[in-house]
């Protein structure tokens, strides 16, 4: 039952859960006029406290096409918090009045914060370098719309391993399937953080590698996913500058990949994808931002209870 | 080796590690307490090399899963009328709360100030806990104490 769930993170979901969300999204894919009316009356509400572009839209594009409204703020300034309100009382106050809140914020927790003081289902857009569930519902729609499934894929992700919440949240939701492996690829500095290594690769005996260079293992991949290198989490500049462009995907490098392979990115992108790259039909990264709404549409209409 | 009288009813705070004797002094309150108290460092032990105990005169309160936090190879011997009585031997507690805090700088609890810090046990082994906000890993120990 998935109806006035908190969704913090992808474990908050079981398997059976995300199969319902996919095959929920696809129907609404197909035939979305059906879906038109299903949240009626429903408010969605969009607290975002850092910058977005997709993620925000595409929720309040979901509730929109599902029939509903939305309110929120784009930003932290426009809100009370700038004023010094609790996250706390800002929650209790936005859940009086709306049915669901889907929410970001620069604080890893916050969402999972946010879920204590809430009446209404949370949803976390992406909790800082922690977490973001949505987008992963989306990369499982989009792997299992192209791959038929989850099983027997070997995933690289590659770049900024450490502070990439997407990535967390695809380890962790991937992690469940039979015969998946990683390859992680990532500068020293950006290597994915210590707990998913001993609270999910090590004990649930996943196979990975973590190696440097793309050039040595593209080869091997069924998934290639490519990230940003998060300049908004580095407290250092310099830091930010030698690393940001260690990782650039070009035709050349496509070149040694294999014709199934599948390349995504959760966007946006900076340089890490050249745009020659974008007119290879194993770029997928404009799909998943399409897959997005729909999984959002599925994911907001099960939690709200409306189908 | 040192002489410190018995106590009559009270507790005797045992197999410290050698050198946290003193923060653990700190955290009872000891030294604020108006019966008597005693601490010894470095005693010789079998099992450590060396070790801290604490001799208190009165059986106070203690949270034993924070102590546990702290160090869970302590044991605690309850004295009634110059007997033990009872040992208590610590283990790691699953979860604690308020006994640490988060140092990551992006986890919510380094702007949310009334937010109550827990962290669960996740590895015996290793004695880590992470936070329950951001994952974060610590390792259990008097250095990481409030």
């Amino acid at each position: 039952m998935l109806k006035g769930k908190h969704v913090i993170e992808p474990s908050n979901l079981s398997v059976k859960e995300i199969d319902e969300i996919c095959s929920l999204a696809e129907q609404i894919l197909v035939d979305p006029a059906a879906f038109m009316d299903v949240c009626r009356g429903k408010i969605l509400a969009t607290l975002f406290f850092e910058p977005s572009t997709r993620t925000r839209l595409s929720f309040e594009a979901a509730i929109m096409r599902l029939g509903g409204t939305f309110l929120g703020f784009a930003d932290a300034l426009s809100s009370s918090t700038a004023k010094g309100e609790s996250l706390a009382d800002t929650i209790r106050t936005v859940a009086a009045y709306s049915d669901i809140i889907a929410m970001r914020s620069p604080k890893e927790g916050a969402a999972m914060l946010a879920s204590k003081y809430s009446s209404k289902p949370i949803i976390n857009a992406g909790d800082g370098g922690h977490q973001h569930p949505t987008q992963t519902l989306t990369d499982l729609l989009t792997i299992r719309s192209i791959k038929g499934g989850f099983s027997n894929l070997t995933i690289g992700l590659c770049g900024d391993l450490k502070f990439g919440r997407t990535v967390h949240s695809l380890i962790k939701a991937m992690s469940r399937y039979s015969n998946v492996k990683f390859v992680l690829i990532s500068p020293t500095e950006l290597q994915i953080p210590s707990y998913l290594e001993s609270q999910i690769l090590k004990p649930l005996g996943i196979a990975y590698t973590s190696v440097e260079q793309l050039d040595d293992v593209i080869g091997d991949l069924d998934i290639l996913y490519m990230t940003r290198v998060q300049k908004e989490r580095f407290f250092n500049e310099q830091d930010y500058i030698r690393l940001k462009d260690s990782y650039i995907l070009d035709a050349e490098k496509m070149k040694g990949a294999r014709k199934n392979l599948i390349v995504m990115h959760p966007l946006p992108r900076v340089n890490e994808i050249s745009p020659e790259v974008d007119s290879d039909p194993r770029a997928v990264y404009f799909k998943q931002v399409e897959f997005g709404m729909y999984a959002r549409m599925a994911l907001i209409a099960k939690l709200t209870g409306a189908i | 080796m040192i002489h410190v009288d018995t106590i009559k009813n009270g507790l005797v705070i045992d197999h410290i590690r050698a050198g946290s004797g003193p923060r653990i002094f700190s955290w009872l309150g000891l030294d604020k307490a108006d019966f008597s108290v005693a601490m010894i460092m470095n005693v010789p032990s079998k099992t450590h090399g060396k070790k801290d105990i604490i001799k208190i005169d009165s059986i106070i309160s203690i949270d034993y899963s924070v102590l546990g936090f702290i160090d869970p190879n302590i044991t605690i011997n309850v004295v009634v009328e110059e007997r033990i009585t009872r040992k208590i031997n610590l283990t790691l507690p699953d979860r604690v709360e308020n006994i640490i805090a988060c140092k990551n700088p992006r986890c919510i609890t380094s702007t949310e100030k009334y937010i109550t810090h827990v962290f669960t046990l996740v590895d015996k082994k290793r004695a880590e806990y992470c936070c329950e906000y951001c994952d974060e890993l610590y390792r259990a120990g008097i250095g990481e104490v409030f």
